[in-house]
């Protein structure tokens, strides 16, 4: 197959250092790729001994010790948020391995407050 | 009264850059060809001491004019009196000029520039805002309605836009939100700036609220006349034609689109090689880049148009791409604007974030968009058309009127790569030399499938052209469509995957 390389594509391509590479059915395309899709956040599984917070908010209250053993559904913490008082639950049957805030803190959501073994 | 909220809050006015609801009105519409509504009318609030108050003419500019001599119905709000707050009678001026714009069958422009509700008023204007997004919604699709963004517009008074045909918006000029920084401040805890939050660029890049982004009102107006140009005064019309011109000669469309189909070019072009003068007037043209969508004229006659962009993402189409399409599609059905589709895409974007964002929903969109259309529907096949993407981009079995083939197109279920690895896939495993077998059968699998005769041979493709003759093609067929007529099954309306 003969490749017509234009004087346009070159200049396109010569224009934009940002040109990538995107991967579809295992074709290799030349292209721009957005900074939405270079800055996605690439899926993880969900491991049931870190315990995320599900909403921004403030600290109010640390109901475990590290140490402690708890059951799953077992409150961890109070969060407040959106006027309200959430309570954080554990996701598995274990021991509380660390609390990684204190009391008061401002959390974002996503953020890993307690690890449980 | 004409000064509205007085010298010095326009003083204010202007320093922010902005104009007053009167200037604006005057440096949009004809020399001469305003005429104002209402000037007279007063708020009837007693209540909070609003009885001592006089807000001169409620707020609120509204009347008719002209834009290069197509009648348009317009109201624009005045920041200087009480913030331009929605009151009962403000908003009873607004909907008055929405019913005349309806009856008279003529577009209708708003100007927003806002501080929200008129606290002291109450539920009397809620049942305003209630009023006015009624009257957009029963409009849509029979007069175009247009929205500029030119100050604030936040809480519940986005709706109105948001429920338009185009929004324009103007850098750190236009601001819009449901709650706002402060609110997301204390409930949530998060800290951003308005302009982050809910600006032009914002509403133009990311949310897609906004079709056309300026950097000036004056820009922002410019763009306003050219969309009015391309456009019908309602839905019974067909857009004024125009003198018809050729293509300029710098857009060779020879030399645009490489053979490699894994190469990038600025699908623009081809468009500005088939199109009138070669002026495409882009819309949305920030958001989902991915996709072009646009108005160009051919032989004098508007014509919309969508095309995947090769130069971005590689042209693939997603849940942005899809919404931007369908919603243009549907835009050009409604107003008699015939749709030419120009297609080289690779299929859809793979991904978590895309299948958990709901493609399967948003692309189907473009599948509704496309066969629901009456209006005349020209396809052309530049390059690779590989599975769903090939349906989706108005291909012969959505009902195109006219569907033709480049001969660099590959009209596949997918690239060769991809289909040799699966067809083969014995073969190049159990082979001494894997990589060389996978090759191989690469090739092979180009040679009899990347072409546009397969799909000719079943009549899905109506012509295989050379690109030099594209215009002539199109312009033909255009013709032909002339008077085309569809009879739709009947219904009350359809169920769009929304």
């Amino acid at each position: 197959m003969i490749i017509r390389k234009t004087e346009l594509t070159e200049l396109t391509m010569k224009k934009n250092e940002k040109i990538g590479v995107l991967n579809i059915d295992s074709s290799l395309y030349k292209t721009r790729i957005s900074s939405r899709f270079a800055n996605r956040i690439p899926y993880k599984p969900t491991d049931p001994h870190m315990i995320l917070s599900f909403i921004p908010g403030t600290v109010l209250d640390i109901l475990v010790k590290p140490g402690q053993r708890v059951r799953k559904g077992d409150g961890l913490m109070l969060l407040d948020s959106m006027k309200m008082q959430n309570q954080l639950k554990s996701t598995m049957d274990g021991k509380v391995k660390t609390i990684l805030v204190k009391k008061g803190d401002r959390v974002s959501k996503g953020m890993v407050l307690i690890e449980v073994e | 009264m004409l000064l509205g909220g007085g010298e010095q809050a326009i003083e204010k006015q202007k320093a922010l850059g902005k104009r007053t609801a009167r200037e604006r009105i005057m440096a949009l519409l004809d020399t001469d060809s305003f005429i104002e509504y209402d000037l007279f009318v007063e708020h009837e609030a007693r209540d909070f001491d609003m009885a001592k108050k006089s807000l001169p003419s409620d707020g609120v500019i509204i009347g008719s004019g002209t834009i290069y001599g197509a009648p348009v119905a317009i109201f624009a709000q005045d920041f200087t009196v009480a913030g331009g707050s929605l009151g009962r009678m403000h908003s009873r001026k607004i909907t008055k000029i929405m019913d005349h714009a309806l009856k008279m069958r003529m577009p209708l422009i708003g100007i927003n520039d806002s501080g929200g509700a008129r606290i002291q008023e109450g539920v009397n204007s809620l049942a305003g805002y209630g009023e006015i997004f009624f009257r957009n919604t029963i409009s849509s699709g029979v007069i175009p309605q247009i929205s500029v963004i030119l100050g604030p517009c936040a809480g519940g008074a986005v709706y109105s836009p948001a429920l338009t045909d185009f929004v324009f918006v103007v850098d750190n000029i236009s601001k819009m939100f449901i709650t706002g920084p402060e609110v997301i401040k204390t409930v949530l805890g998060e800290e951003i700036s308005m302009e982050e939050l809910g600006g032009a660029r914002v509403h133009s890049e990311i949310t897609g609220n906004a079709h056309f982004f300026a950097s000036t009102e004056e820009e922002c107006f410019d763009q306003i006349k050219k969309l009015i140009t391309f456009i019908p005064w309602n839905n019974g019309q067909k857009a004024k034609a125009f003198e018809p011109g050729e293509p300029k000669r710098e857009y060779n469309i020879e030399k645009i689109v490489p053979n490699d189909p894994t190469l990038p070019y600025d699908v623009k072009d081809v468009i500005r090689s088939i199109v009138d003068n070669s002026d495409f007037f882009e819309v949305m043209e920030l958001y989902a880049k991915n996709i072009v969508i646009g108005f160009g004229r051919m032989g004098g006659r508007t014509t919309g148009f969508v095309a995947n962009q090769p130069l971005e993402m590689a042209g693939v189409l997603d849940v942005d791409s899809s919404d931007k399409a369908a919603r243009f599609i549907r835009y050009c059905d409604a107003f008699n604007i015939p749709i030419i589709t120009l297609v080289d895409l690779p299929g859809y974007l793979p991904g978590v974030d895309q299948e958990h964002a709901g493609v399967i929903r948003h692309g189907a969109k473009v599948l509704y968009a496309y066969s629901e259309a009456t209006v005349p529907k020209l396809t052309v096949i530049l390059r690779k058309a590989y599975g769903g993407g090939y349906i989706a981009m108005s291909s012969r079995h959505l009902r195109a009127d006219f569907v033709f083939a480049w001969p660099s197109a590959e009209i596949a279920v997918m690239g060769p790569e991809g289909a040799a690895n699966i067809i083969f896939r014995k073969e190049i495993l159990s082979s001494e030399d894997p990589d060389g077998t996978r090759r191989k059968k690469v090739a092979e699998y180009k040679e009899k499938f990347a072409n546009p005769y397969v799909a000719a041979a079943r009549g899905f493709v109506d012509a295989v052209i050379e690109p030099s003759e594209t215009r002539r093609f199109l312009m033909h067929s255009l013709n032909a469509s002339e008077n085309k007529t569809i009879q739709m099954p009947e219904k009350k309306h359809g169920l769009p995957p929304l």
